[in-house]
């Protein structure tokens, strides 16, 4: 059995309660406090849908929404989520991004598809709340932090603005 | 031009909701998790290995050489590279041991648990120095040393270069990764993952587990893209994870994570190539003397078809009556290189386009007109003298690229000021399409289209989707040779059970050879269902009820106008070729030396988009490769190791290094391809780095001939020409 043990008054290891909110519904789980938010979305909850494109918080495929930030899930400790809402590409309301991105060729092979259309959202909400024009630099920008290797970023952009008309 | 009707990829409305299914996400009821144990140097005799008590090995299974069935190697070109190392290591990360454990953090304590003894040797790293050579050829037309000794000095010149490429990894964003069945009742061995060519990876099971490839069932799992890199590694990974299934007893997922992938799976192959050409006083080619050398690493893998290829490209798609190549690929220790887009073309091509530009240079011409005074138009025979009968683009695409962009007016190469510096690169290019020679004709594709119940026509082929559109232009082909509409055109599943073997999903053949069996067999099986006013399906579903014979498949015939003598390399290399040219506008800061690419023309000659918005995809996507060629991304090594072993160091670019872009596409039709259609897949990966290379040369005024040209070299170049800048 993992003893649990503290360090700063932080639970390093053993197990944590967390309960949170993924995509609408109330979770309550018992895991490993520096459990990464990635796995416990895959393997605990079965969200497969964000993705590991590197494990170290660079290509931005497993990007999901915490209480409204883009977070790369691999790096975010699954303590650090206690209270918050997730969102995730399951997530219902991401249906106008998803039919631009199919409409203006922003998918290929679809690893990176996922943490796009989520970071697609963040940006949007963001131009909205602080009145900025969604245009194509503010795109690029805001997608910066998401590698894809197939598209060369040229569809991924013509869908984000896409979406903006949306 | 009318341009086809945009259909949604069959597969995208589960890739834009997370639903697609990768390696990754499949989820296996009781499946454990393999790891591999790795020589920690690049050459020595493994003697052992160190189990540390401490640790209970009974809890996991640990699979050695030993426990190889069948053949203890790789199924590829030539069988040189075990499956595991069982003495002689060749290269750092070779595997030595598999471990299988129920869960990942157990396998992680059992693989911190072993450690090899090798008595390391000194490895061979360079490739200059190498005497091992896996594949060496000679492309010789007309007579180039009496070219060069009869030249008279006064009106012909004689341009030498030397220009070298490092390596370059592919980088699709999903690692490689397998999941492993033990044998079924029947001995059928199962692997579910994701890979270019699911009949590579059976073949190589066979020759492992000594079973008929029948008993070998390989599933393509959505692939998170490959760019070759999927191209022989899965074989090795599927073979490992098969074995520590077999016997554990238990599924075993093999997931690499990004560091394992970087650190072990083959490379673009670093390069060398020197050209010594002979240029009559207007410009005009006269003799081309080329030499290639490619570093291989450890193992033969598909080196020697990437040096074929890397040849026959070499003179680049220009007329010259005297050419010779010289090529050859040498093993060295390092993790050994295979294929990746372009397959030895990107780094010729970057030769032989700097190389016309030094020559622009020594003319004072506009590179664009040198290129045009010399490029290969219909009638003109290439470097293997194979003679262009049909669809050459050539003179389409200098059209529209100088429509576009004028440059055969730019006076390249002007002094420039400021600390920013812009400068316009050009290039031009073509790009065999299909297996190289008498390639296809040895494979033999074979494509099936079988309708069911419904009237629904089912493709059935082992051609892979990893982002390219392979599954939508199949669709399009289909229902256009059926006269279906596309929702009643349905792929199967890539599963080596069900479909035939399409051959493998590389080298630009996909569209043009696939996609033309398949047009032939939806117009067999269209004939047989007969004309009628109802859509097809209606009389599709009649036609399968009244029992008639709802199956076609088609084997693949090349041309028969082809003729290649793999002796002598001389003939019809490809059936065709696409053809583009580029250009590329820079900034450079003399500040900081970085290069920011800010737009990208290209024109492109694919015979016929059968769905353009697919093809754009591919040239965008493919020309950002090449711009990461070119001044962006870096792999060096140490000790045979990749020292960029994380994303976080092996650096691609970003939504913000990526260019504005322009493609052109143009259809100069190939009549033996579906609809017109060529190859598209590798053609934009050739051009884009020498004509950033050239850009670069244009706003500084140094010739950049080592790629990539990063912010280190340029500056070394730049100072090199202006000692008064030196201030340290």
């Amino acid at each position: 059995m993992a003893r649990a043990a503290s360090r700063g008054g932080v639970l390093l290891s053993g197990e944590i309660d967390l309960s949170c909110n993924v995509n609408g519904v109330a979770r309550k789980l018992r895991v490993p406090p520096l459990r990464r938010l990635l796995d416990v979305l895959r393997i605990d909850l079965g969200l497969t849908g964000s993705k590991e494109g590197c494990g170290e918080g660079e290509c931005g495929a497993c990007t999901v929404l915490v209480d409204g930030v883009a977070l790369n899930s691999c790096i975010v400790p699954a303590c650090q989520v206690e209270g918050s809402e997730i969102t995730t590409i399951e997530s219902k309301g991401l249906e106008d991004i998803q039919q631009a991105f199919l409409d203006h060729g922003g998918a290929q092979c679809g690893i990176c598809t996922p943490g796009m259309i989520v970071m697609t959202r963040a940006w949007l909400e963001a131009c909205e709340r602080n009145r900025a024009t969604p245009d194509l630099e503010s795109a690029r920008k805001a997608l910066a932090g998401n590698l894809c290797r197939c598209t060369g970023y040229a569809k991924i952009l013509a869908s984000a603005l896409a979406a903006v008309k949306r | 031009m009318e341009r086809a009707v945009t259909l949604q990829r069959p597969e995208g409305p589960d890739k834009v909701t997370g639903r697609a299914l990768f390696a990754s996400d499949l989820k296996v009821e009781g499946a454990w998790f393999g790891g591999t144990v790795r020589s920690d140097v690049a050459r020595g005799e493994l003697l052992g290995f160190d189990f540390d008590p401490r640790f209970d090995f009974s809890r996991v299974t640990i699979a050695e050489p030993d426990d190889i069935p069948g053949r203890n190697l790789v199924a590829m070109i030539v069988d040189d590279q075990p499956l595991l190392c069982a003495r002689d290591i060749e290269h750092w990360g070779e595997p030595l041991l598999l471990v299988a454990a129920p869960d990942a953090e157990l396998l992680r304590s059992a693989l911190a648990s072993i450690k090899p003894r090798i008595e390391a040797s000194e490895p061979q790293l360079d490739m200059e120095a190498s005497e091992r050579v896996f594949k060496q050829l000679e492309i010789i037309k007309g007579d180039v040393d009496a070219a060069f000794a009869s030249a008279d000095g006064s009106s012909t010149r004689v341009i030498e270069g030397e220009y070298r490429t490092d390596t370059q990894e592919q980088m699709y964003i999903e690692p490689q990764g397998f999941i492993a069945f033990p044998p079924d009742s029947q001995g059928t061995t199962l692997v579910h993952g994701s890979m270019q060519c699911p009949y590579y990876v059976q073949k190589s099971l066979a020759r492992v587990f000594g079973i008929d490839p029948g008993r070998a069932r390989v599933i393509q799992a959505a692939t998170g893209g490959g760019f070759g890199g999927k191209e022989d590694y899965p074989s090795v990974l599927a073979c490992h994870a098969a074995l520590l299934a077999r016997k554990s007893g238990h599924p075993v997922r093999m997931i690499y994570d990004r560091h394992e992938d970087l650190a072990v799976t083959p490379k673009r192959h670093p390069s060398r190539v020197r050209h010594r050409t002979l240029v009559g006083r207007d410009g005009t080619l006269l003799a081309m003397d080329i030499d290639v050398l490619l570093d291989g690493g450890a193992y033969t893998t598909l080196s020697p078809v990437v040096l074929s290829r890397a040849c026959i490209h070499a003179a680049g798609a220009y007329r010259c009556d005297n050419v010779r190549i010289r090529g050859r690929v040498v093993a060295t220790n390092h993790v050994p290189y295979g294929a990746f887009r372009g397959f030895g073309a990107p780094q010729v091509c970057f030769a032989v386009e700097r190389q016309m530009d030094r020559i622009a240079v020594s003319f004072g011409m506009n590179p664009a007109l040198l290129r045009q005074r010399n490029m290969l138009r219909v009638g003109d025979s290439t470097a293997t003298s194979q003679v262009l009968r049909q669809s050459v683009g050539s003179e389409e695409v200098m059209r529209e690229i100088l429509g576009r962009t004028s440059f055969d007016v730019y006076p390249w190469r002007a002094p420039k000021t400021g600390r920013i510096r812009r400068g316009v690169g050009f290039s031009f290019f073509f790009h065999g399409a299909g297996f190289t020679g008498s390639g296809e004709q040895m494979l033999q594709a074979r494509v099936a289209v079988e309708l069911d119940r419904e009237g629904r026509a089912i493709v059935q082929s082992a051609s892979t989707e990893f982002g390219q559109g392979t599954l939508t232009m199949f669709r399009a082909i289909a229902a256009r040779a059926l006269g279906a509409s596309p929702e009643d055109v349905l792929i199967g599943d890539c599963d080596t059970s069900a479909v035939p073997n399409s051959g493998p999903t590389v080298a630009s053949r996909t569209c043009m050879i696939v996609g033309s069996c398949l047009a032939k067999a939806c117009g067999e099986l269209a004939a047989r269902v007969g004309p009628g006013t109802a859509p097809f399906r209606e009389r599709a579903r009649a036609f399968v009820a009244r029992d008639g014979d709802p199956r076609v498949e088609i084997t693949y015939a090349s041309p028969p106008d082809l003729h290649w003598d793999d002796a002598t390399y001389r003939g019809d290399a490809y059936p065709a070729y696409g053809w583009a040219a580029d250009v590329a506008e820079v900034e450079v800061s003399l500040d900081s030396f970085e290069v920011r690419v800010t737009r990208m023309v290209t024109a492109v000659d694919v015979g016929k988009a059968i769905q353009p918005q697919m093809v754009e995809g591919q040239i965008e996507g493919g020309s950002l490769q090449a711009i990461g060629f070119a001044h962006l991304e870096v792999v060096t090594s140490q000790d045979g190791r990749f020292l960029q072993d994380r994303m976080a160091t092996c650096i691609i670019p970003t939504s913000l290094d990526t260019p504005e872009f322009e493609v052109a596409l143009i259809e100069v039709p190939f009549e033996h391809g579906p609809y017109g259609a060529k190859g598209v897949g590798e053609l934009p990966m050739d051009g884009g780095a020498p004509a950033v290379a050239s850009a670069i040369e244009d706003a500084l005024g140094i010739h950049v001939d080592h790629l990539p040209a990063t912010p280190e070299r340029l500056m070394e170049l730049w100072l090199a020409q202006h000692p008064e800048e030196v201030f340290f």
